[in-house]
C-alpha cells in the first residue's frame, strides 16, 4: 500500500494526496493506493501538480493500515506526518486534531 | 567588530533582491525546481522534512547584540519562536516559509548578515577559535585573516563551483578549540622564532563517511601570504579532485589518494607563480582589517577578586558556574563565560527567541555587546569583568541558560538528526536528551570530569560523532534506528578518530550503553586526573569491548 506526499512549493509544508486530488496537510486525509494502478495513477497527478509548481519533492511512500488509520512504514516518514518527536507542540501533531502519533 | 564596507553592503543588498526574484519567479512558475534549487542553495535554503529550512552564517562565529536580537527577531517573525545553533557556528531556522524568505533576508542585511555560502560546492562560512581575542593562550587573534579570506572567497568566480564544499577553520593558540585538523583547510595561527606571525597550514580534513584527519604540510605561512597560498590549495584541488564520485570528491581523498607530501609539492609548485604577486597581503590592508577586531578598551576592574570569592562563598551554583563555564581571559580582571545551551533534556543547540533578545542585552550591559557562537553549540561571551560575574551568572539563571557542564557528558553535540533532517537515518537530539536526563547529577558529571559525547543522525556527521570521546552514530536497520558506538575520537590539536566498539544499539539500549561505558571508565581510572580520553589511549577498547558485550567479545 502506498500514498503520495511531497512538500508543498511555496511554504514547504508536508503535504499528502488526497482521493479528491487536492492536497492535504494531515496524513489521514490521504488516498491509500492498493494496488499498482491506483500507484501509477497518484504518480502521474503528482508529477503533473509539481508540473504545475504546486508541489515538489513528490514521492510514493509505504504504508500500512492499523485499525484503519494509515502509518508509514518509516520512521522517516511518521516523524513527517507528525511533527519532530521532541517538539509535540511543532508540526501537525500539535493541531487540534493530532495527525499521528510517531514513535 | 567587523563593520561592513560600501561594497559589502551594496553586495549583499544585491543578493537579496536578485533572489527575491528568483522566488517570485518560482512562485510563478517561471523557473523549474531544477532550475531553482541550486539558486536557493546558494542562498541558503534547504528543504527538510517538515519545512524548508534557513541556513544563516555567522562568519568566524562572531555575533553582536543588535545581531543577535535580529536573529530573535527572524525566529519570532517567519519561523516558530527559536533557532539551532549549529557546529559551524551558523544558525538554522527550522520552519520559515519560502514566500517569506526573501523578506527575512532583508531584515538580516539590514544588519550585516546573510546566508550565502551556507550550502553548495563553493567555500563555506570560515569558523573560528570561539574565544578569539579573549583567550589568554593566544598568539594573535586569527578573525581579521578569516575575514580576509571571507572577503576573498565571497562569490569567488574560480571557486564558485567546487568538486565539493569546503570548510577552512582558523585557531589563534597551540590550544585547538576550532577542530581545525577536521577541516578541508586548518590554519594555525603562531609566530616563528623570529617572532614573525605566519600560519601552520593543514590540509585534507574531514568527517562524513570516510573520516580523516588533516595532514600538515607547511609549518610556516608567512602571515602577509595567506592568499596566495590558500588560492594555490583550493586551485589545485579544483583543477584536479574528482567530479566523477560525490563520496570521493573531498579534498580529503585526493590528499589521501595522492599523499601529503605529492599533494604539498603541488600546492608549492602553484604557489611559485602566485606569491610576492597580486594576492599578497599589503600590510596596510592587513592592519585596516585588523582595526575592526581591536579589542574593547577594557578598563582595570580589579574589585573582580573579591567580588567572585564573596560570590563563591555565597552561592554553591555561582561557584560550580565559575568552575565549568567560566575561563581565563587575556586581561586577569576579565573572564570568557561560556553561555551553555545544553540545559539537562532540552535540544543541544536550541535557543527561543526570548533567550536571545536576553543574551543580546546581558552582552551589551556586561560584555561589549559581543557575543560568540561555538562549534560545539554553546554561546560566549568573550569579555566580562570578573566583578560582574555574579551578576552575568545570574541574569543567566533567570533564562534557564547557566546550566553547569561545560565539557561535561551532558555538553552533548547533537545534528538535529531524523526530527528535523531529509538526509537523516536516526534521530539525534531524543538520545542526547535521555543521556543529560540519565546523567542530570551535577554532582556525578564533575565527578566524571571532561567527556565530550557527540551523536550524528547520519553519516555526513554534522554531529562530529567520530571525534567524541563517545561518538554515537545513528543509523537505519529493518526500519528501525540503530546506534554506532566509537570511543577514543578527539577534535583538539591531539586530535584522534573514534574506532567502532562493537555491534550497535537499539534506542533502548544506548543510554545503558552509554552507562556502562562510563562506570568502565570510572572503575579503571588511575584518579580524577585520568581523563576518559587518557584512559581510552592507555588501555584501548579491550575494558569497554568487555563491559558491553562480555562473553559475546570473547568469542569473536
Amino acid at each position: 500500500m502506498k500514498v503520495l506526499t511531497a512538500n508543498r512549493l511555496f511554504d514547504g509544508e508536508a503535504v499528502w494526496l488526497a482521493a479528491d486530488h487536492s492536497w492535504a496537510e494531515t496524513l489521514p486525509a490521504a488516498h491509500v493506493a492498493h494496488d499498482e494502478a491506483d500507484e501509477e495513477r497518484l504518480a502521474a497527478h503528482g508529477k503533473l501538480s509539481a508540473a504545475r509548481n504546486e508541489v515538489v519533492d513528490v514521492e510514493l511512500i509505504d504504508v500500512q493500515l492499523v485499525d484503519g488509520a494509515i502509518v508509514p512504514l518509516r520512521l522517516r516518514e511518521r516523524i513527517r506526518a507528525a511533527g519532530p518527536t521532541v517538539r509535540g507542540d511543532l508540526g501537525k501533531q500539535a493541531r487540534a486534531v493530532p495527525a499521528l502519533a510517531a514513535a | 567588530m567587523y563593520r561592513y564596507d560600501e561594497f559589502d553592503r551594496a553586495f549583499v543588498e544585491a543578493r537579496v533582491a536578485q533572489f527575491r526574484d528568483q522566488v517570485e519567479r518560482r512562485l510563478k512558475g517561471e523557473i523549474t525546481e531544477d532550475q531553482f534549487k541550486p539558486l536557493r542553495l546558494q542562498n541558503g535554503v534547504y528543504l527538510q522534512l517538515h519545512a524548508y529550512m534557513l541556513r544563516v552564517a555567522i562568519p568566524y562565529g562572531t555575533l553582536s547584540s543588535r545581531q543577535l536580537r535580529m536573529l530573535a527577531h527572524i525566529a519570532r517573525t517567519y519561523d516558530k519562536g527559536y533557532g539551532h545553533f549549529t557546529t559551524r557556528q551558523n544558525i538554522q531556522f527550522h520552519w520559515p516559509a519560502l514566500a517569506e524568505i526573501p523578506d527575512a533576508l532583508a531584515d538580516l542585511a539590514s544588519v550585516e548578515m546573510h546566508a550565502l555560502q551556507t550550502s553548495g560546492n563553493c567555500i563555506r562560512n570560515i569558523s573560528a577559535d570561539h574565544f578569539a581575542g579573549a583567550a589568554a593562550d593566544e598568539v594573535a587573534d586569527p578573525r581579521p585573516y578569516a575575514e580576509i579570506l571571507r572577503q576573498w572567497s565571497s562569490a569567488h568566480p574560480e571557486f564558485s563551483f567546487l568538486p565539493r564544499k569546503f570548510k577552512i577553520a582558523f585557531t589563534g593558540a597551540e590550544r585547538d578549540r576550532a577542530a581545525i585538523q577536521t577541516y578541508d583547510i586548518g590554519l594555525h595561527l603562531k609566530r616563528n622564532a623570529e617572532g614573525e606571525l605566519g600560519f601552520a597550514v593543514w590540509v585534507g580534513g574531514g568527517q562524513g563517511r570516510t573520516p580523516i584527519l588533516a595532514k600538515k604540510i607547511r609549518d610556516f605561512l608567512p602571515h602577509e601570504e595567506l592568499l596566495s597560498y590558500v588560492t594555490a590549495i583550493v586551485r589545485v584541488y579544483n583543477l584536479e579532485g574528482r567530479r566523477d564520485n560525490k563520496w570521493k570528491a573531498r579534498i580529503k581523498i585526493m590528499v589521501h589518494e595522492l599523499g601529503a607530501a605529492e599533494f604539498a609539492r603541488l600546492v608549492e609548485a602553484e604557489w611559485e607563480n602566485l606569491k610576492g604577486g597580486d594576492l599578497s597581503l599589503p600590510q596596510a590592508d592587513i592592519d585596516a582589517i585588523e582595526a575592526y577586531f581591536a579589542p574593547p578598551a577594557l578598563p582595570d576592574r580589579p574589585e573582580g577578586d573579591a567580588a567572585v570569592r564573596a560570590a563563591r562563598l555565597d552561592s554553591r551554583t555561582f561557584s560550580d558556574w565559575l568552575d565549568r563555564n567560566v575561563v581565563t581571559h587575556r586581561h586577569p580582571d576579565y573572564a570568557a563565560v561560556t553561555v551553555s545551551l545544553k540545559a539537562i533534556g532540552e535540544t543541544p543547540g536550541d535557543i527561543s527567541d526570548a533567550q536571545m533578545d536576553a543574551v543580546a542585552d546581558i552582552a551589551e550591559r556586561y560584555g561589549f555587546g559581543e557575543i560568540r557562537v561555538s562549534h560545539e553549540q554553546n554561546l560566549v561571551l568573550p569579555h566580562v569583568a570578573r566583578a560582574d560575574l555574579p551578576a552575568v551568572h545570574d541574569a543567566l539563571v533567570a533564562q534557564g541558560l547557566a546550566t553547569s557542564n561545560i565539557d561535561l557528558i551532558s555538553d552533548i553535540i547533537a545534528c538535529p538528526g531524523l526530527d528535523y533532517c531529509s538526509l537523516a537515518n536516526a534521530r539525534s537530539i531524543p538520545v542526547a536528551q535521555q543521556i543529560a536526563l540519565r546523567f542530570s547529577s551535577l554532582e556525578r558529571q564533575r565527578e566524571i570530569g571532561e567527556l565530550k559525547l557527540n551523536i550524528s543522525g547520519c553519516i555526513n556527521a554534522c554531529g562530529h560523532h567520530h571525534v567524541g570521546h563517545i561518538g554515537i552514530l545513528g543509523v537505519e536497520k529493518k526500519g528501525g534506528e540503530l546506534y554506532q558506538v566509537t570511543l577514543g575520537g578527539a577534535a583538539d590539536e591531539h586530535a584522534s578518530l573514534g574506532e567502532i566498539v562493537g555491534r550497535g544499539f537499539g534506542p533502548e539500549e544506548i543510554v545503558d550503553a552509554v552507562e556502562t561505558i562510563v562506570e568502565t571508565y570510572l572503575s579503571l581510572r588511575h584518579d580524577r586526573a585520568e581523563r576518559f580520553i587518557d584512559l581510552y589511549r592507555r588501555l584501548g577498547a579491550a575494558p569497554f569491548k568487555e563491559a558491553l558485550y562480555g562473553a559475546e567479545a570473547r568469542v569473536a
